[in-house]
């Protein structure tokens, strides 16, 4: 079990390979659909979102605020992430992101960006709302809400031992590659 | 009906928060089957914790709490407006409670009002039947595994696929081996062969109000229901795609007629968190009896 600690450096990205398991504590702000259209369209980040070294989260989380006015997350698990394949590699660029969280796998493409600049596909388990919602320890802000509504909106989580399998490292390797060109080959045989 | 608000929050939250036992048995004993030490069981082994945490914390097994579509069984002359209406203010309650996402958009604007209320949402369907009593099953279905659902039309000449059973499974398995990882495995398949695009869709979904131990009432279908599940767990997809022995937990089968030209098959995948809850009503609106 390896640990990610955010900001995450170059050499310790480079360091994983498919089918590690990582735990990551530090700081993850959420993005899926709407903030990667937003990004491709040329918009910019709002002040207080870095994700330079960081990682970013595919989640569309369940949050609601407790009785002292505070955020709490109650569930967020990943979404899934090929979705983000026509935009991911130029996010991964553009912000320097070290880090993807999601499921299901990316493309060719976002392989290629990982490759080129040292980031990592962490796969986290779907549907684990609660398991994944209790390693977030606080939720300081949110941003874009007003644009995007909750579930699209970005999302900062402070995390501990948040748990996801490298699925696509930053040396051209991808599981879902390898799974995929298997079960193929396997399902000829029974047809 | 008084006491139909407070009866159909109670089933929109435990539909939310606890998976039922058919579906859980199918978990459990997948864990078991997967070798130890892979990541297919570290998967597994997340899964069956984040099950018993949703319970016990009462918050929902899945962030993605889904289409909400209930199915109403009632007499003649039941109030259909006055039951949707009643839905309808459970639905915005339980969301605002935090059972149920903000999870409604509005196509054109993109704008979430935060009520889950809207065209198509929540979505009922009633069934009159000749007899007093009511009964209310409600299926949330979250959208990764809907985005992996499929419709093929027979023959299919990439996939060799006639129009008769071999041909059904051959389109079948492809679904299968294309929704891997995506869909949120271990999954349930719920299958129609037959209809229009629109009536196979929803048959199709209609199969998981079928419990997973249960056996279809046609022989021949039985036969594939098994087969398709005994070969899916063949492939090595895995509970992920992250390889690995479960690919399924179950498949569900329902025909309908079609037209000479049509032949459908229209596949829906659930996901692991299989999220089906049903209730039978007394006179006044309360539970009588949880049906699953």
């Amino acid at each position: 079990m390896t640990t990610l600690t955010t900001p995450v450096s170059e050499a310790a990205t480079r360091a994983l390979k498919v089918g590690d398991e990582v735990t990551i504590t530090g700081t993850l702000f959420t993005g899926r659909d709407a903030v990667h259209k937003f990004l491709h369209d040329g918009g910019r980040l709002p002040p207080g979102v870095n994700l330079k070294g960081g990682i970013l989260y595919h989640c569309g989380p369940v949050v609601i605020k407790d009785g002292q006015g505070n955020w709490k997350c109650v569930a967020a698990g990943p979404t899934t992430s090929i979705r983000e394949e026509p935009y991911q590699a130029q996010v991964i660029r553009d912000l320097g992101l070290r880090g993807v969280i999601g499921k299901g796998g990316m493309g060719d493409r976002t392989m290629a960006a990982c490759k080129e600049y040292g980031c990592a596909y962490l796969h986290a388990v779907g549907g684990a709302a609660q398991v994944l919602a209790e390693c977030i320890k606080s939720v300081p802000n949110v941003y874009m809400m007003e644009e995007f509504g909750a579930p699209e909106a970005i999302w900062q989580f402070e995390v501990a031992g948040f748990p996801a399998i490298v699925t696509i490292d930053a040396n051209g390797n991808s599981l879902h590659k390898e799974i995929f060109a298997a079960s193929q080959a396997e399902l000829a045989k029974y047809i | 009906m008084k006491l139909l608000p407070d009866s159909l929050l109670e089933l929109v939250r435990r539909t939310s928060v606890e998976i039922p036992d058919d579906v859980h048995r199918a978990i459990v004993d997948s864990l078991e089957r997967e070798k130890k030490g892979t990541i297919a069981e570290s998967a597994m082994k997340i899964i069956d914790q984040n099950i018993a945490l949703a319970k016990n914390k009462s918050q929902p097994i899945c962030q993605d709490t889904g289409s909400i579509i209930f199915y109403i069984d009632c007499p003649v002359g039941f109030d259909q407006p006055g039951f949707e209406e009643t839905a309808r203010q459970a639905v915005k309650f339980a969301t605002g409670k935090g059972f149920l996402r903000q999870n409604s958009v509005d196509s054109i604007t993109g704008k979430n009002d935060g009520t889950n209320l809207g065209p198509g949402s929540p979505a009922l369907h009633f069934h009159q039947h000749r007899s007093p009593e009511v009964m209310v099953r409600l299926v949330l279905k979250g959208g990764g595994c809907e985005n992996v659902g499929a419709q093929y039309s027979l023959p299919n000449e990439k996939l060799k696929a006639s129009r008769d059973l071999d041909g059904c499974r051959k389109v079948i398995l492809d679904a299968v081996l294309q929704a891997q990882g995506k869909g949120c495995g271990p999954g349930v398949l719920g299958i129609c062969i037959g209809g229009d695009r629109a009536a196979g869709y929803e048959l199709s979904k209609q199969q998981f109000l079928r419990k997973l131990d249960d056996h279809n009432a046609n022989p021949e279908l039985e036969k594939l229901e098994r087969d398709i599940v005994a070969t899916s767990n063949k492939l090595g997809i895995g509970p992920m795609g992250f390889g690995g022995r479960t690919t399924l937990l179950g498949a569900k089968i329902g025909v309908l007629n079609r037209l000479p030209a049509s032949y459908f098959v229209s596949i829906s995948y659930m996901c692991w968190a299989y999220r089906r809850q049903g209730v039978a009503l007394g006179p006044d609106g309360e539970i009588q009896k949880w049906l699953y």
